[in-house]
């Protein structure tokens, strides 16, 4: 029987909101159950998908089309290829960590577990989508549950810093949308696969300078914009500290985790295949923008004093390197194409970093929120001191996590940071030179971190009775720790899943 | 036994599992923690000698043993081990000083309660400084490289309560990490122009004829040789690693870790990691030696820097009260000479210092260790004193290990070491600056040790604690006598008479001369050590009646210098005052232009946004909705004037009625019914 697993990859936890909404009675305990059953149905359905996924076919895989709105050319449309697979993937171990993080937060967990169900099925659209219109809605619905998630559950300012996060993001889909409603007028499709074959021998441009000259150029500026304001390319990214700071700690776990990718994946999904040209022409722009969120989104860290705040800019200064990585391609390529090897390598590295930042970054949000649950809500750089010596092993699997986040060799996040270096060395080197300015910057707030909150003599709020990690607190943090360990040292796991399509897309580049 | 480079990952991964183990053991299971590291490093070394003799077979070879690591894209990565006399001796010492002060730190460590944690990370250090020692990938190199960075990071901060110990760390970490960005950037471009980072790879390596070629051969900016402008780039990650000017400020800082990790770590096998590292791309570093028209040779820069650390660091060690500190400058400034000798291109010169200094600096530092031990983790020199009565094998060891670093003549291997790499300075054809500055660091050298042991263990005690001391147990002092057995034998495997060492090195690089002629320069610098010993004892040795607080003769003579020096020539303020201040002004900047730029930029939009919304709403209520409410109101008006007359009243009705008619009937009258 050929079970319709995409769909059911991302209906289950629509499934599972559904039931909780139903579930009306519900005991926490029962509702929290639920909740972290229906969100590791991704990583059961993820690791079913992988046993059927075929590396070497560069296409899609696991299909399922059918015809949804004649009239208008929509199709539901799913499939997947490595690249999504990969954040699939990174969703099915992300989700139920935080929920795991989120376990002792008495606020209504059935609400929150509804709430959080519907943003982790939306992402899972949004990864498995290939037809825009449907894209479209899941990109948007899971504004919704994340706004509702941030004011609800999170801190002082949550209500401001939601409304932020949503109308900002929401300003920036409203271009996209346009773009690609100028997009279906001019050629009567939103598929992607239709759309970059189209794109790839130069009829869309024509077709949208049909509709005026300057159409094309507005159109990728529309789509840039809806796309760089969710990454967050730099100065698009304000939105980003007060909003993941501000949210409760799964729930940005799961923003940093997995919807940061959901920019970078439209990045490669959409941008890149669709419209080639004007990217390679915007690229070199894009580049020093790039470079400017990995160095001032490094630097901009050092001076935060809330240890949220912090994470939060470490997040923009990584991310930034998936960008560097893609941007410097897109400007090495045109005819004869960038050099392979260095092409290849930055955007494997893409990839594993888009992984590995999800793994750690999650980590260093979910060991701020236990000491913001131990503090009592605070999370300042100053309220605490050698909580080292209370917690071991909770400063233990921190320090691995502070360490995977710098790109310590040995960790996964060195091995995607290094081989972005090298590729982008290989595209345009004083770019790869500059950006080791983050790769220091980085060092130094997170040492900083490690530095202020676990060592020196116990202090602010570590004094007195300071439990190391228990039970349910556990959970979250050794799943992804030991990951860390194994990606660092066996990152064929996950190179293994998307290196044929790497090599189609190097491929492709010399053919523009 | 022999130990091919196939089998070469078993050296490092006898300590890794070491490390595994004792991460894993709970507090209490000390004697496991141990026990497992201690039998690690033994098999590791025993496995080392393997190595060493399998590569003395044919001292020439570089074998090695390569392996795909992973894929990435269409490309692959490959790295492996590489077997030469230059790692297998690097092997043999690492392990055989590691044993000797894993078995010091039982005793020193025995009080502390993180005892398993202690040598857990003792053994990832290991792991990770042999891993770097048998890499045969540069990019494999850099993984240990970064580790045993970590594993520094950790252990100088080991005693993580102490403000300080933490805030040394992090500066270790971080200095050494500026150096090493220069190094990735190396590798990056590399890796770039030759595809792999393999040393060697029958013939494809970077360390290969084929490819030094070609890096000699391009140009790159500045009229510099591609493999010059690559080579400095990896040079900068061993001026950091190796405490060289002007990175060298981390180096005294991190004796705020344990003395066993000074002793390993800090003095013996990872500052000496960068001597290695230029050592291992030394064909590299040769490759422009045939260019006539680049501005620089890159080894004429090493030799410089070295020269600088080498006089520096002897001159702050003069002035400095803490043992630790003075034996971290006078680390500083021999590795300095082992860079001098690089560069004046004496290959094996450098490798025989920096192997016998491991062996002499080792024991010093357990030396001091033994005295802080003893004297209740009293460290300042000026508050010791009469220590060599009661602790007899201490100062015994103690003053080898001092003879051997101020190289006096003959018994010492430090002499040996010293004049190979003196005579190689001698031989160097480009300038006579570094000889001049390596002699007048070797008066430097013996003046700062004869001062530091006097104040230890000659004269009066100075404090209760000194007073107090006695011997430590045999577990230490073991460890001590062994290393003074090797301070004063080893030196004979590379004398004149028998260079063993250097003709089995001497296969991998071809020496440009032999560096024994000149013996006017060995008895120049024979009675430089003598009047530095001299001075010594003239200044240190006789003084009566001195107490913790009498100030130092030098201090007298010449209180300023004393003081600048005392002060390490400010280099620590003046990074603080530049460097520090640019680092946090970006910052702020970086900072500022969200608080105030990009934030603003989206609230003046947000502004527009909701001003909009206001106009739209004015528009709404003025315009259309009040123009709507205008006419409303007019019908309602009108409406309600014409429901008067509807009030429901039959009376009223009735009197509407009868008055109508009575129009109605006038106006039929009146308008003439004709």
């Amino acid at each position: 029987m050929n079970l319709p697993l995409l769909s059911l990859l991302v209906f289950m936890p629509w499934a599972g909101a559904v039931l909780l909404a139903v579930l009306r009675n519900a005991r926490p305990a029962v509702a929290r159950t639920v909740t972290l059953a229906f969100s590791l149905s991704t990583l059961a359905l993820g690791w079913a998908v992988l046993l059927r996924f075929d590396p070497a076919v560069t296409g899609f895989q696991l299909v399922e089309r059918r015809p949804w709105i004649e009239a208008l050319n929509i199709h539901y449309f799913l499939g997947l290829d490595g690249l999504s697979l990969l954040l699939v993937l990174l969703t099915g171990l992300i989700a139920p960590a935080g929920l795991l993080a989120s376990w002792r937060d008495a606020r209504s967990p059935r609400m929150f577990g509804a709430l959080f169900l519907v943003l982790q099925g939306s992402a899972l659209g949004v990864f498995l989508a290939l037809d825009f219109f449907h894209w479209f809605l899941f990109w948007e619905l899971s504004l919704v549950p994340v706004f509702f998630l941030i004011k609800l559950w999170g801190g002082e300012n949550a209500g401001r810093a939601a409304y932020q996060f949503v109308i900002y993001t929401i300003g920036g889909s409203a271009f996209l949308l346009l773009g690609f409603a100028a997009v279906f007028a001019a050629t009567g499709t939103v598929d992607f696969g239709q759309l970059a074959t189209l794109a790839a021998d130069g009829t869309l441009t024509a077709r949208l300078a049909h509709l005026g000259n300057f159409w094309p150029q507005v159109v990728f500026v529309g789509v840039l914009l809806g796309v760089a304001v969710k990454v967050p390319l730099y100065p698009f990214h304000t939105w980003l500290p007060p909003a993941y700071a501000e949210a409760p700690t799964g729930v940005s776990m799961f923003l940093t985790g997995v919807m940061s990718k959901m920019g970078v994946y439209a990045f490669l999904r959409i941008l890149w295949p669709i419209f080639p040209a004007p990217l390679h022409a915007a690229a070199p722009c894009l580049l020093v923008l790039a470079l400017a969120g990995v160095v001032f989104g490094a630097f901009a860290a050092m001076r935060q004093t809330d240890l949220k705040r912090m994470v939060a800019y470490s997040s923009v200064n990584h991310v930034s390197y998936c960008l560097l990585a893609l941007f410097a391609v897109s400007a090495a390529s045109g005819p004869g194409g960038p050099a392979a090897g260095a092409a290849s390598a930055a955007l494997g590295g893409a990839l594993l970093q888009m992984f590995n930042h999800g793994l750690s970054a999650a980590a260093l949000f979910c060991c701020v929120g236990v000491l913001e649950s131990r503090a009592g809500g605070r999370s300042g750089l100053d309220d605490f001191g050698g909580v080292r010596a209370a917690a071991p092993v909770f400063a233990g699997l921190c320090g691995i996590a502070l360490f995977s986040s710098l790109g310590l060799p040995g960790l996964n996040g060195f091995v995607g940071e290094f081989f972005i270096f090298r590729g982008v060395f290989g595209l345009a080197p004083w770019t790869a030179a500059i950006a080791c300015l983050g790769l220091f910057a980085t060092a130094y707030f997170l040492l900083t971190f490690w530095q202020r909150v676990f060592h020196g003599p116990r202090a602010g709020a570590a004094v007195g009775n300071w439990p190391d990690l228990r039970g349910v607190e556990l959970a979250p943090l050794v799943p992804l720790v030991a990951l860390m360990l194994l990606l660092g040292v066996l990152p064929q796991l996950l190179t293994g899943l998307f290196n044929p399509l790497v090599a189609h897309w190097v491929a492709a580049l010399a053919h523009p | 036994m022999q130990l091919s480079a196939t089998h070469l990952w078993m050296i490092p991964a006898l300590p890794l599992l070491a490390a595994a183990i004792g991460s894993l053991t709970p507090r209490g299971g000390r004697k496991l923690a141990a026990g497992a590291a201690i039998a690690a490093m033994i098999g590791a070394f025993v496995l080392s000698c393997g190595a060493l003799v399998t590569a003395l077979a044919q001292p020439a070879v570089h074998a090695s043993a390569n392996f795909t690591w992973f894929a990435l894209g269409n490309e692959v990565v490959r790295v492996g081990w590489l077997l030469d006399p230059l790692t297998a001796f690097m092997a043999v010492m690492v392990t055989f000083v590691g044993t000797l002060i894993f078995i010091f730190s039982l005793g020193y460590m025995k009080e502390d309660r993180n005892f398993t944690r202690f040598f857990c990370f003792l053994s990832l250090f290991a792991a990770a400084m042999l891993g770097l020692l048998v890499a045969n990938s540069l990019l494999l190199l850099f993984v240990c490289w970064e580790l045993v960075g970590l594993a520094s990071y950790l252990l100088i901060g080991f005693w993580f309560h102490k403000p300080a110990a933490a805030a040394a760390a992090k500066k270790a970490f971080l200095t050494t990490r500026i150096g090493d960005l220069g190094l990735l950037l190396g590798l990056l471009w590399l890796y770039h122009v030759r595809g792999s980072l393999l040393c060697y790879d029958g013939g494809a390596g970077v360390l290969e004829q084929g490819s030094l070629t070609a890096l000699a051969g391009t140009t790159v900016a500045g009229g510099f040789a591609l493999s010059t402008a690559i080579g400095l780039l990896i040079f900068c990650g061993a001026i950091g690693k190796s405490g060289q000017f002007p990175l060298h400020v981390w180096l005294p800082d991190a004796m705020e870790g344990p003395t066993p990790v000074s002793a390993l770590i800090h003095a013996a096998t990872m500052v000496a990691a960068g001597v290695f590292l230029v050592a291992r791309v030394y064909p590299l570093m040769l490759a422009d030696q045939a260019l006539a028209s680049v501005p620089v040779h890159a080894l004429t820069v090493v030799a410089g820097i070295g020269a600088i650390t080498a006089l520096l660091g002897a001159a702050i060690a003069v002035a400095q009260n803490d043992i630790k500190r003075v034996l971290a400058f006078s680390t500083v400034s021999q590795l300095g000479y082992m860079m001098l000798a690089l560069g004046v291109g004496s290959w094996v010169a450098a490798i025989f210092h920096l192997l016998m200094h491991a062996f002499f600096k080792a024991l010093l530092f357990l030396g001091a260790g033994s005295v802080i031990h003893a004297a209740h983790h009293e460290q300042d020199v000026r508050r010791l004193g009469g220590l060599g009565r009661r602790m007899k094998a201490t100062f015994a060891t103690f003053a080898v290990g001092t003879m051997a670093l101020a190289g006096v003549p003959f018994l010492f291997s430090g002499f040996w070491s010293k004049e190979a790499v003196l005579h190689a300075a001698h031989a160097w054809p480009v300038s006579s600056l570094p000889l001049l500055v390596g002699l007048a660091a070797v008066v430097l050298t013996a003046f700062y040790m004869t001062r530091l042991i006097t104040g230890i263990f000659l004269g009066a005690p100075r404090t209760d604690a000194a007073a107090e001391a006695h011997e430590n147990s045999a577990v230490m002092t073991g460890p001590l006598l062994i290393l003074a057995a090797c301070a004063i034998g080893l030196g004979f495997i590379g004398t004149p008479a028998w260079p063993w060492l250097q003709s089995n090195l001497g296969g991998i690089v071809v020496e440009p001369e032999s560096i024994w002629e000149a013996p006017g320069l060995m008895l120049l610098s024979i009675g430089l050590v003598v009047t530095g010993l001299g001075a010594g004892w003239a200044v240190y040795g006789r003084r009566r009646n001195v107490n913790a607080s009498s100030v130092d003769p030098l201090a007298q003579a010449a209180p300023g210098l004393f003081a600048v020096l005392a002060a390490r020539l400010g280099f620590d303020e003046f990074y603080a005052a530049t460097f520090g201040r640019l680092n946090t002004w970006v910052a702020a900047l970086a900072d500022g232009l969200d608080r105030r730029v990009w934030d603003s930029l989206v609230s003046l939009l947000a502004r527009a946004g909701e001003f909009s919304g206001v106009l739209n709403r004015e528009a709404d209520e003025d315009i259309l909705n009040r123009g709507f409410d205008r006419t409303s109101a007019t019908v309602r008006g009108v409406g309600q004037t014409y429901s008067r007359a509807q009030a429901g009243e039959t009376h009223g009705y009735l009197r509407t009625v009868a008055l109508a008619f009575v129009v109605f009937a006038l106006v039929l009258l009146l308008g003439g019914v004709r």
